[in-house]
């Protein structure tokens, strides 16, 4: 498939960047934090994006969604990145939304998938336990009860957990952790009886949160999908999920840089544009580099997911990893090239490199991927 | 059946037909590419017949006009043509610098005479040609070039030197940036000439390389009579064209950066390394740096797909082009570094059949140039910042 946006995506980019310019910019993320906002997010913004659609924009029409693909949903998270927008977005439709179309029975689809795209329901994965990302080390456990399992554990980094309605709670069926295999997901009500969750303020001034499963009884009917292919389906639902992040991410890379190149054709030092210092201008031409590299992985992994490519691990790891990489070089030396201003709470540049090493460390950075990415080549 | 699916089906019996089976299998080096020219240099015969067929047909340059001895092929035939070619491992069947450099901008800028001299020579490899641009005081800043041509009425008058002129001591003929004019900007006044390297008062000295090779020479050119027909372009109008057939040039060199052999090398460093008892390669830092070099490497080919899809989408300026030159380049000296690592110690044998006499180190040192020809990393690096980034002066 060309590498390159239709028409009808070129609309949507353009529809999707206006929106978040005029709503959901820097200024509003600053408005967010500074209100100590109760619920992290405006829920009359969600709604609105919701209202045009894009809570279900890679949900099947059969399920009250737009079914534009998740090139649809990576073009909005890419302008999301753009203007660090804040929204249930990634939480509720890139990875929870997606593991219910992939891993749900047909009634839990039908009960939540159009909740989700509605805007209404948001719902959450609550999968991290230790300081990383790493699945295999998963120890909450899900032990049998009758027909139903008994869930105890206690998840962190959970993206708007308080602000939930349900949890997608990755627990041990089988297995000791440390193995890959041996974890079911689990359809859980935030206000089960047993489960409690702490709201988290992370450094992007986003939501996160602690939640804690005290022997929580869940139904059968409340496994997502079956209990033999789940951890497969987590890492299905993983590398979407990494992809639609680095699209974020590679959104996040594109307007810093932007912003740092006007920054060095403004300021004056020596009696000139710092922008002419070659020191500069090599730096800057490199992360050009670099970005030009990051747009084509995005553009191909999240064409891949559309076209259910068979090497998507892979290739998520790779862009994952790669975005990463780039991302953690623009966002510093925005920082660097703008000197002691890039350093202040008032100017915006900041706000970018808050956000970037949040996205970049959620579901495995740089290093955990390129790990990942080598053990999949076999070596 | 479409077209396109019965010139597929021609061109694969024609294939098969005709490309020897000598030709099939892959280069073993340098030695085993063939370049065509007067005197053509052979490693085996069949290397002059496999081309001759091929630029009988135009098929070594098939997507020039067929009116000058191209393939007249469209992209989708050329496609096709480089797949049915691939699929039976046929090799390149000319190296040419006139393919790779002179022919677009002749095409583009040559007069209707040197168009039908130049071009079917070039499709059939009957001439092979250098590339005189640099001289020993006008490397990266080529516009200070110094070669003189003076205006003789019929003809020009060469004198002047050039550096680092590849093959220039096995080429029939050259291309030759001169200076006519001093008197304007160093942009201005300088022409392109084409001339014969059998011309009197050319002459050659070969330099040896770090790699031992002598690929490139001093030339030296003292009252070299050129005629004016040989002007390529308006007189003092040379630096346009200079410009645009560098551009064909840094296409070339980008794509050394694609690895071409069967294995991986991360799979050839599973075999001569081994794994660990938790199933990695057993060499944690080495692993790294060759997950990443696959990794870039990958990412980088999507890079050229999606530049090229953007140009027929008629989306972007095509400015993404311009870090192929430095990425592929600098993608390619880090594979050799890497490849270092992997081979250990033994790898850097020089002599010897059973180290292949030196193959992987000579090559390694080859790939020292691909960041310095055709313009330098940091020349490239100054082009993106000042054209594309629009940084000021
Ligand atoms: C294998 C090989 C084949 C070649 N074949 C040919 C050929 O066939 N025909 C031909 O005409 N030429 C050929 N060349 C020459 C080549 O184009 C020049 O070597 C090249 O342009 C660099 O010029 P230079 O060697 O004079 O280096 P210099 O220009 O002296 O550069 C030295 C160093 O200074 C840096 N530098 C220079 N200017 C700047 C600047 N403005 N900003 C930052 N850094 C700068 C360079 O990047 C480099 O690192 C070949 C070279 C090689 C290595």
């Amino acid at each position: 498939m060309a590498l390159v946006l239709n028409e009808e995506q070129l609309m949507l980019k353009d529809a999707a960047a206006g929106f978040l310019q005029e709503k959901a910019s820097v200024a509003a993320l600053r408005a967010l934090r500074d209100s100590r906002d109760e619920a992290g997010y405006s829920k009359e913004l969600w709604q609105e994006m919701a209202d045009m659609g894009w809570a279900g924009i890679a949900i099947p029409e059969a399920y009250g969604g737009l079914d534009y693909g998740y090139i649809g949903l990576g073009i909005v998270l890419e302008q999301m990145g753009r203007n660090l927008s804040v929204s249930p977005l990634q939480s509720s439709v890139l990875v929870a939304a997606t593991a219910i179309a992939l891993g749900g029975s047909e009634a839990q689809k039908q009960a939540l998938l159009p909740a989700i795209a509605s805007g209404e329901t948001i719902v959450t994965l609550a999968l991290q336990e230790g300081p990383h990302h790493a699945p295999h080390k998963t120890a909450a456990t899900a032990i049998a009860d009758g027909d139903g399992y008994v869930i105890s554990g206690r998840k962190v980094m959970v993206a708007d957990a308080h602000v939930a309605d349900k949890l997608i709670v990755v627990a041990r069926t089988a297995g000791e952790p440390g193995d890959a295999e041996g974890l079911g997901l689990f359809l859980v009500d935030r206000e089960a009886t047993g489960v409690s969750t702490e709201r988290v303020i992370m450094v992007d001034s986003r939501n996160s949160g602690t939640v804690t499963l005290d022997s929580v009884q869940v139904s059968a009917d409340q496994v997502l999908g079956s209990l033999d292919t789940g951890s497969a389906l987590l890492q299905q639902v993983l590398d979407i999920a990494n992809i639609g992040l680095s699209a974020e991410l590679l959104g996040l890379c594109l307007e810093s840089f932007e912003r740092t190149m006007e920054y060095l054709k403004d300021r004056k030092q020596f009696g000139a544009a710092i922008g002419t210092f070659q020191g500069l201008q090599h730096r800057a031409a490199e992360m050009y580099a670099d970005l030009e590299l990051a747009k084509s992985v995005v553009i191909r992994s999240l064409q891949a997911i559309d076209a259910g490519d068979d090497n998507l691990s892979l290739l998520a790891s790779a862009c994952k990893a790669k975005v990463s990489q780039v991302a953690a070089r623009v966002s510093n030396e925005a920082i660097q090239m703008h000197g002691g201003i890039g350093m202040t709470d008032e100017f915006d540049i900041g706000f970018f490199i808050k956000r970037a090493r949040v996205a970049q460390q959620t579901f495995g950075d740089h290093s955990y991927h390129l790990d990942r990415y080598a053990t999949l080549s076999a070596f | 059946m479409s077209e396109l699916e019965q010139f597929r089906l021609e061109t694969r019996e024609w294939l098969e037909a005709n490309c020897p089976a000598a030709m099939r299998v892959p280069e073993a080096g340098d030695d085993d590419q063939y370049w065509g020219g007067r005197n053509p240099e052979m490693s085996h015969p069949d290397q002059k017949v496999w081309s001759d067929r091929m630029g009988e047909k135009g098929w070594t340059t098939p997507e020039w006009p067929a009116e000058y001895g191209g393939g007249g092929l469209d992209k989708d035939e050329v496609k096709v043509l480089r797949q049915e070619m691939s699929r039976i491992g046929a090799r390149t069947p000319l190296h040419s610098f006139g393919i790779s450099m002179l022919g677009p901008a002749l095409l583009l800028y040559g007069t209707e005479a040197q168009k039908q001299e130049h071009i079917p020579k070039i499709v059939r490899g009957e001439i092979r040609w250098c590339q005189g641009y640099s001289e020993p005081g006008a490397g990266s800043d080529l516009a200070s070039l110094q070669t003189r041509a003076e205006d003789q009425g019929d003809h020009y008058l060469v004198n002047g030197s050039k550096v680092w002129t590849s093959y220039a001591d096995k080429a029939d003929w050259i291309f030759c940036l001169t200076r006519t004019d001093n008197t304007g900007t160093k942009h201005e006044g300088i022409s392109f000439l084409l001339f014969d390297m059998a011309s009197e008062g050319v002459t050659t000295k070969p330099i040896l390389l770090i790699s031992g090779y002598s690929p490139f020479c001093e030339t030296f050119f003292d009252d070299v009579k050129v005629p004016k027909a040989n002007l390529m372009g308006e007189e003092g109008k040379g630096w346009t064209i200079a410009k645009y057939l560098l551009t064909h040039e840094r296409a070339m060199i980008s794509g050394f950066g694609h690895s071409s052999g069967k294995k991986t090398l991360s799979q050839n460093a599973v075999e001569l390394i081994g794994m660990d008892a938790g199933g990695k390669l057993d060499d944690p830092v080495l692993r790294q740096n060759l997950a990443q070099l696959e990794l870039d490497a990958m990412v980088f080919g999507h890079t050229m797909s999606r530049v090229t899809d953007e140009a027929k989408a008629g989306q972007g300026l095509g400015e993404a082009a311009s870090i192929f030159k430095y990425y592929g380049t600098e993608l390619n000296k880090r594979r050799f570094e890497l490849m270092l690592s992997v081979y250990g110690e033994q790898g850097l044998a020089w002599e010897g059949d059973a180290y292949d006499n030196g193959k992987l180190p000579r090559a390694w040192l080859r790939t020292k140039a691909n960041s310095i020809e055709g313009g330098t990393s940091e020349i490239q690096l100054n082009i993106i910042a000042k054209r594309v980034l629009g940084l000021p002066s």
